[in-house]
C-alpha cells in the first residue's frame, strides 16, 4: 500500500495530465455500459434507468419475434461484406493504377478528386443521391429516357438500392481507402522491381507477382479490421441515402437504424436498448475474434 | 503524395508498358470523373432556374443561368449566419480542446518511465471493443446531464477518440527519449517538456488529428437530431438536413393536395435549386480549405496505417 502511495506521488504529473481524458471516458464510455440493463426493463422517464421495472426477456422477445432480427442482421452483414470486398478491390486497383501513372500533373489532379467525397457529410451526399436517383429530377432518369427507355423509380424499387449504396460508399471511401496501399506500395524495395525486369517480367507479371503480394501484409490486417466491424452499420449513410423510407426497408434497413428509430420514432427505450446490447455483443465477439486472426498473421499489428 | 517511381523508367516501353497505362488512365480518369461529377451537379443545379430544373432535371451545365436560388438561401441571412456561427465555434473550440487532452493523454501513455501506461492504455483501448450504445448515452445526455438543446451535447462527444489518441501516441514514439530526458535534466517539467519540446517536434500529427476532429465538427448532424430541438441552435449541416427534408415534405403536400399547389406555386418557389444553393454554402468553406487540408489528411491516415 505504501509502495502504492508512493507511486502515486511519483506519478502526480502523469496522472494530473491524464485525468481530463480518464475522467471523460469514464463518463461517456463506461458509465454508459451500466445503462445496458435498460435492455431487460420496460423503461418510463419517471423511473429512470434504475427505478424502471425488469421485464426479463420481454424487449428481446419483441425483436427476434418481429422477424426484424433476423432482417436487419442479415442486411447489415451482407452489405458489409459487400463493401469490405468491393471498396478493398477498387482502392487497391486505384492505388495500383496511380502509382503507374508517369504524368505527375494527372496523378495529383485525379488523387485529389477522388478525395473530395471524403471531406463533405452523408447530408450532403443523400442531397447528391437524391440528384443521380430521383424519378422526376434525377439525372441517371434522364440518361434513361434520353436513350429511349422507361423511369425507373429508384426511391419505390428496394432491389435497386444494394447498388446504389455500394456505389456511394466506395465513391466517398475511395480517396481514402487507397491513400494507406499507396502507402504500402511507396514502401516496397526497388530493388524487388529491378530483379523482375531483369528475369524478364512484363509490367503485369510485375504487379500481381510484385506489388500486390508486397502490400498483401496491409491488405489482410486492414480486411481482417474491417471485418470487426461486420455487425456495425453505417448509421450516417443509411439514415441519410433511405431515410424513413418504409418502402425500401426490407433492402436497406441495418441494425443501427431499426435501433434509431425504436428510439427515436416510436420511443421505444427498452426494445432499443435490447437492439444495441445484441449488436455491441456480436461486435464484442467479432473484434475479438479479427484482433486473434490479425495476432495469429502479424503480432505487430495487435492493439492489444 | 506519390513520388516519381525510379523503377519504371529501367523498363523498356513494350506493348505491355502502353496497355498498362491506358488502363490506368482510363481507370484513375474515370473514377476521378465519377467523384466530382455529383459535385458539380449541385454546383450547376444551384445556378440553375427552377422551371429549367423541373423540365429537364439536374445536369452537368447550369441551365437557365440564375441568382435566384442564392437570393432565397440569404433572404433570411441571420438564419444561415447564426448556424454558421454555431458551427464554426463549436469546430475551433471542440479541436484546441480536444488536441490538448489527446496530445496530453497520448504524451503520457508513451512514456516508458510511467509503469502503469500499459493499463491506462487498455482502460482506453476497451472502449473500443464494448459500448453502451445508443439509448445508454442518449439517456446519460438528456436525462442524466440534462443537456437536451444545450451546446455542450454538440461539442462533448466529437471531443476524444482512441483513433485519434493512437495515431497521436504512434507519432510520439518516434520522439527519441533522449530529447525528452534531456530536457528533463534540464530541468524542465512534464508539463514544459510537453508544450516546448515535444509540441514542436509533432507537428505534423497536431496538424493531421486537429483536422480529423475540425472534420468530424464540421460535418456532425447526427448529434443535433438526437439533442437539439431549438431551430436557432442548428448547427450548419443539420441546418441543411431540416431545411432538404421539409422541402422534400412540403412537396408531399402539393402532390397529395393536402396544400393546393395554386397557393404557392411549386414553379415560383425554388426548392430544388434552394437545396442545392445551400448544400454549397455549407460545402464551400470545407472545399476551399481542402487543397491544404489533403496533405494532412494524408500524412495523419499514413501515420495511422503504419501502426493501426
Amino acid at each position: 500500500m505504501k509502495k502504492f502511495l508512493k507511486k502515486l506521488y511519483k506519478y502526480r504529473v502523469y496522472l494530473l495530465m491524464l485525468s481530463p481524458a480518464v475522467i471523460y471516458t469514464l463518463v461517456f464510455a463506461y458509465y454508459p455500459m451500466t445503462g445496458i440493463v435498460m435492455a431487460f426493463k420496460k423503461y418510463n422517464y419517471a423511473g429512470g434507468i434504475w427505478g424502471s421495472p425488469w421485464n426479463g426477456f420481454e424487449n428481446f422477445k419483441f425483436f427476434f419475434k418481429s422477424g426484424q432480427a433476423a432482417m436487419v442482421t442479415r442486411n447489415t452483414v451482407l452489405y458489409n461484406i459487400l463493401f469490405i470486398v468491393c471498396g478493398t478491390v477498387v482502392q487497391v486497383a486505384v492505388a495500383v493504377f496511380l502509382t503507374e501513372i508517369h504524368n505527375k500533373w494527372f496523378r495529383k489532379i485525379s488523387q485529389s478528386m477522388m478525395f473530395l467525397p471524403y471531406f463533405i457529410s452523408w447530408v450532403i451526399v443523400g442531397v447528391m443521391a437524391f440528384n443521380l436517383f430521383s424519378s422526376d429530377y434525377g439525372f441517371i432518369n434522364r440518361i434513361i429516357t434520353a436513350l429511349g427507355g422507361e423511369k425507373v423509380p429508384f426511391y419505390t424499387t428496394p432491389q435497386s438500392w444494394p447498388f446504389i449504396l455500394l456505389f456511394f460508399n466506395i465513391w466517398k471511401g475511395v480517396g481514402y481507402g487507397s491513400v494507406m496501399y499507396l502507402a504500402a506500395i511507396m514502401g516496397v524495395d526497388t530493388s524487388i522491381y529491378e530483379a523482375a525486369a531483369i528475369d524478364g517480367a512484363n509490367v503485369f507479371q510485375r504487379i500481381f507477382k510484385v506489388t500486390i503480394p508486397s502490400i498483401m501484409p496491409t491488405m489482410v490486417i486492414l480486411f481482417l479490421m474491417s471485418i470487426g466491424g461486420i455487425f456495425r452499420g453505417n448509421f450516417d449513410m443509411f439514415y441519410n441515402l433511405v431515410g424513413n423510407n418504409g418502402l425500401l426497408f426490407e433492402y436497406t434497413d441495418v441494425i443501427d437504424t431499426l435501433a434509431m428509430r425504436a428510439l427515436i420514432s416510436s420511443n421505444n427505450f427498452g426494445m432499443s436498448a435490447a437492439i444495441g446490447l445484441f449488436q455491441s455483443v456480436l461486435c464484442f465477439i467479432t473484434v475479438l475474434l479479427a484482433n486473434k486472426l490479425v495476432s495469429m498473421y502479424d503480432k505487430d499489428y495487435t492493439l492489444f | 503524395m506519390a513520388k516519381t517511381n525510379n523503377h519504371l523508367g529501367k523498363v523498356k516501353v513494350g506493348k505491355d508498358v502502353i496497355l498498362l497505362h491506358s488502363i490506368a488512365y482510363a481507370f484513375c480518369g474515370l473514377i476521378a470523373v465519377l467523384c466530382l461529377v455529383p459535385f458539380i451537379m449541385v454546383f450547376s443545379g444551384s445556378f440553375s432556374s427552377e422551371s429549367a430544373i423541373a423540365a429537364n432535371g439536374f445536369s452537368i451545365f447550369p441551365q437557365e443561368f440564375t441568382l435566384e436560388a442564392y437570393k432565397n438561401v440569404f433572404r433570411e441571412p441571420i438564419v444561415i449566419f447564426r448556424a454558421y456561427g454555431t458551427t464554426i465555434v463549436l469546430t475551433i473550440v471542440g479541436m484546441i480542446v480536444g488536441l490538448l487532452i489527446q496530445t496530453m493523454t497520448a504524451y503520457v501513455l508513451a512514456r516508458k518511465d510511467f509503469e502503469w501506461r500499459n493499463v491506462f492504455a487498455f482502460f482506453f483501448y476497451f472502449t473500443t471493443l464494448f459500448n453502451g450504445g445508443l439509448v445508454p448515452t442518449f439517456v446519460l445526455y438528456t436525462q442524466t446531464l440534462k443537456l437536451k438543446d444545450n451546446y455542450l451535447a454538440l461539442l462533448l462527444p466529437l471531443m476524444f477518440s482512441v483513433y485519434n489518441l493512437l495515431i497521436m501516441k504512434s507519432y510520439i514514439l518516434g520522439i527519441p527519449d533522449s530529447l525528452v530526458d534531456a530536457a528533463k535534466i534540464d530541468g524542465c517539467g512534464e508539463v514544459r517538456t510537453l508544450f516546448q519540446v515535444v509540441m514542436p517536434l509533432i507537428k505534423p500529427a497536431l496538424a493531421a488529428v486537429g483536422l480529423f476532429i475540425a472534420l468530424a465538427y464540421w460535418n456532425d448532424w447526427y448529434n443535433a437530431m438526437l439533442y437539439i430541438n431549438s431551430e436557432e441552435k442548428y448547427p450548419l449541416q443539420y441546418f441543411l438536413y431540416q431545411k432538404v427534408n421539409n422541402i422534400e415534405a412540403y412537396k408531399k403536400l402539393i402532390s397529395t393536395g393536402t396544400v393546393s399547389s395554386s397557393a404557392v406555386s411549386a414553379i415560383s418557389m425554388p426548392t430544388q435549386t434552394l437545396k442545392m444553393a445551400l448544400t454549397i454554402v455549407v460545402t464551400g468553406p470545407i472545399i476551399l480549405a481542402f487543397p491544404i487540408a489533403q496533405k494532412y489528411f494524408v500524412q495523419g491516415i499514413t501515420i495511422g496505417a503504419v501502426k493501426g
